[in-house]
């Protein structure tokens, strides 16, 4: 009795490979092809037939001898998005089988489609043509066919140094210490907050510093539901807080209290972060939360 | 006395979400071609080419005018370029207008253009520099708390910012290049969409767009077709830090109305006028608007949005083409207000046409609302 199956690797191939005469219709296809053109043929019901037939699939009659030279670009019909390519298949990474209708035919073409990512493929997609280095006339002169450009990512990045100046400068010392400081214009009588050196109402310069307390009165404020780098949490209320002394409010967090339970009118001070741990930014103040003290009359 | 100033035609984009189909040369030129065939002229008609954008960062594209010169037929012409933020559409048209009403030129093209798809306005807006704790998240997050403060001030009820979100939608079913069309739009649509900044709601908030609109302009002697008389042009601006400026109802909008209502003898903007293209990018800025420009008094705006008054069938008509809270490519809105102004008093309005509008406000504003730019156009010359 045989101990096991009897099994061997045979290969089936005629020595050379066959030949596949391609007669008048075919042969002028993938001539053309050779040069880098894709042309179709028209049938006696006036169609365009990419690639061409000798015979109308539709009537069984002889092509005319029109040709008419389509594309390079067309439209994504349908497709299948291949996942792990296979090692005969045309590329070594994922892909689209597509069908493919060639400007100024009326049929569509099998080929592949490099596009990276299958979210960006959408019947109507137009796509082009790559070729391949060396063409022979075969239909793989194509290597694949790629979407065309329609958009390209320009990327600005402008690295630059932002010098506070003289009176931001003189301000960010002020919170570095814990205090706000201002500046009163004396010719309009006004203080403005964060310290300035003109005054844009008339113009003069300002000398006149002013140290303001680390209290105010919440004048009005917005609840935002979007996101923001700087907020903890969503939702988080931007104020305005007019600082005790002051004539212009400053927009800053609001915190240590829900966001519906914010009131214009509503007392606030600064939460400061421990003074080992301060800089001379804005980050010194992690938010303004109500004192406690009653509403203000606006 | 300035030289007399017509708007003899008017082109605009279908506004919408994304043009891919076009670069920013392709949609500025549709919008410059579609006003340059309205006047049955062309390129070679053109003296000069004004452009307006809102900031550069929008796109990312430095001096975009110096590359839409070639789009714009603009080859040995003047060419300049305008900005003064979110009014910038409308200091473009007043640009052009100068140069007619100062004698300098015969036909002038002014065009002004947004492409938002290409980036983020929000981002733009809110680029956070350093020592600058500044928590304003966009546009809305600037405005929102002036909205609330004018609820306070006024009493206003909360749904008026409801209606005109509605009202403006309703309109801009009726206008082929309005961007938000939405069938069946109604109160209980907009109060079921989310706060993003409150008290502003999603589609209390105008979209953003891609888009452009163009417009030519001619003296006296040049004009083709129908015109647009300007009878008033006028622009303020104010310090976005000045103690003690009223936020709500800004100091120049107030003097630049009354600037351009005493150019064009109106002493009744309410009465007078037949229409009106304000810039509304918040629903809750038609009432804050309409005292701010004098139609209502202080504290009653919201009243006349109310009564209905300011729908396409009221007595006076705010924003029948949609208005910016249906369309929003940013540097082109308040030319488009300008522009629909125009369109209005030349009888071409459309579907959205005001019955036998004689004279038109459009208006614009932008940054902190400091910048303030308006004219008024009647059908019958000056």
């Amino acid at each position: 009795m045989p101990s096991e199956d009897l099994v061997a690797d045979h290969v089936l191939e005629f020595p050379g490979g066959y030949t596949r005469t391609t007669g008048p219709v075919i042969g002028r296809f993938l001539t053309e092809l050779r040069d880098g053109r894709i042309l179709g043929v028209r049938t006696q019901e006036g169609r365009v037939l990419v690639p061409p037939l000798e015979y109308d699939p539709g009537t069984g009659d002889p092509v005319t001898g029109e040709w008419v030279e389509v594309g390079p670009s067309g439209t994504l019909a349908a497709w299948s998005w291949v996942h792990e390519p296979r090692p005969q298949h045309p590329l070594d990474r994922p892909f689209a089988w597509a069908l493919i209708k060639l400007d100024g035919a009326d049929t569509c073409l099998v080929h592949a489609v490099d596009a990276g990512d299958p979210k960006t493929l959408r019947p109507g997609t137009r796509v082009r043509p790559r070729w391949s280095a060396e063409r022979t006339g075969s239909i793989t002169d194509i290597a694949c066919f790629v979407p065309e450009v329609t958009r390209i990512v320009s990327p600005v990045r402008v690295p630059y140094k932002i010098r506070a100046g003289a009176s931001l400068s003189r301000f960010l010392e002020g919170i570095r210490a814990g205090t706000f400081l201002g500046s009163r214009c004396t010719t309009c009588d006004k203080v403005y907050v964060p310290y300035r050196s003109s005054c844009p109402e008339c113009g003069n310069a300002i000398s006149g510093e002013v140290t303001l307390p680390d209290t105010g009165t919440v004048t009005t404020f917005a609840i935002n539901n979007l996101p923001d780098p700087r907020a903890p949490q969503v939702p988080f209320v931007s104020a305005y807080i007019l600082i005790d002394g002051a004539d212009v409010p400053m927009i800053a967090l609001l915190g240590d209290v829900p966001a519906h339970e914010v009131r214009q009118g509503m007392r606030v001070r600064a939460v400061w972060v421990p003074e080992e741990e301060r800089t001379a930014g804005m980050g010194n103040i992690k938010w303004f939360a109500p004192t406690g003290e009653q509403d203000v009359e606006l | 006395m300035s030289n007399r100033c017509a708007v003899i035609g008017v082109g605009q984009t279908a506004y919408t979400t994304k043009r891919h189909d076009v670069s920013i040369a392709g949609l500025v030129r549709e919008a410059a071609l579609r006003a340059l065939e309205d006047a049955g002229l062309t390129f070679k008609d053109i003296d000069a080419v004004v452009i307006g954008k809102a900031p550069d960062l929008f796109e990312g594209v430095m001096m975009p005018e110096a590359y839409l010169a070639d789009a714009l037929g603009a080859a040995g012409k003047p060419m300049m370029r305008v900005h003064t933020a979110g009014s910038v559409g409308g200091s473009t048209g007043l640009v052009g207008a100068s140069l007619i009403q100062g004698g300098v030129h015969e036909r002038v093209l002014v065009v002004a253009f947004e492409k938002q798809s290409e980036s983020n306005a929000t981002w733009a807006l809110s680029t956070h520099l350093p020592f600058n704790a500044s928590l304003v998240v966009g546009a809305g997050g600037y405005f929102a708390p002036h909205i609330r403060e004018y609820i306070r001030r006024s009493g206003a009820p909360d749904h008026i910012g409801t209606l005109v979100a509605v009202k403006d939608r309703l309109n801009a079913l009726k206008n082929p290049y309005a961007h938000l069309k939405i069938p069946g739009i109604n109160r209980e649509m907009v109060e079921s969409t989310p706060m993003l900044w409150e008290p502003i709601r999603y589609l209390e908030t105008c979209p953003s767009s891609d888009g452009a609109c163009a417009m030519v302009l001619s003296s006296e002697s040049k004009v083709t077709g129908t015109p647009a008389w300007v009878l008033g042009t006028a622009m303020r601006s104010e310090p976005i830090f000045r103690a003690g400026r009223d936020t709500v109802n800004p100091q120049g909008g107030k003097d630049c109305a009354a600037d351009v209502y005493a150019q064009a003898g109106i002493t009744d903007p309410r009465r007078e006028l037949d229409v009106a293209e304000v810039y509304v990018p918040f629903s809750w800025y038609e009432p804050m608007w309409l005292e701010n420009l004098g139609f209502a008094a202080e504290g009653e705006g919201w009243k006349l949005t109310e009564s209905g008054a300011t729908a396409l069938d009221g007595d006076i008509p705010w924003n029948a083409s949609g208005g910016v809270l249906s369309s929003n490519p940013i540097g082109a809105s308040g030319l488009i207000r300008f522009a629909e102004a125009a369109q209005q008093v030349r009888g071409m309005a459309g579907e959205h046409q005001v019955d036998g509008a004689r004279r038109a406000l459009g208006h614009a504003y932008g940054g902190g609302a400091q910048f303030f730019a308006m004219w008024i156009v009647g059908s019958r010359k000056p």
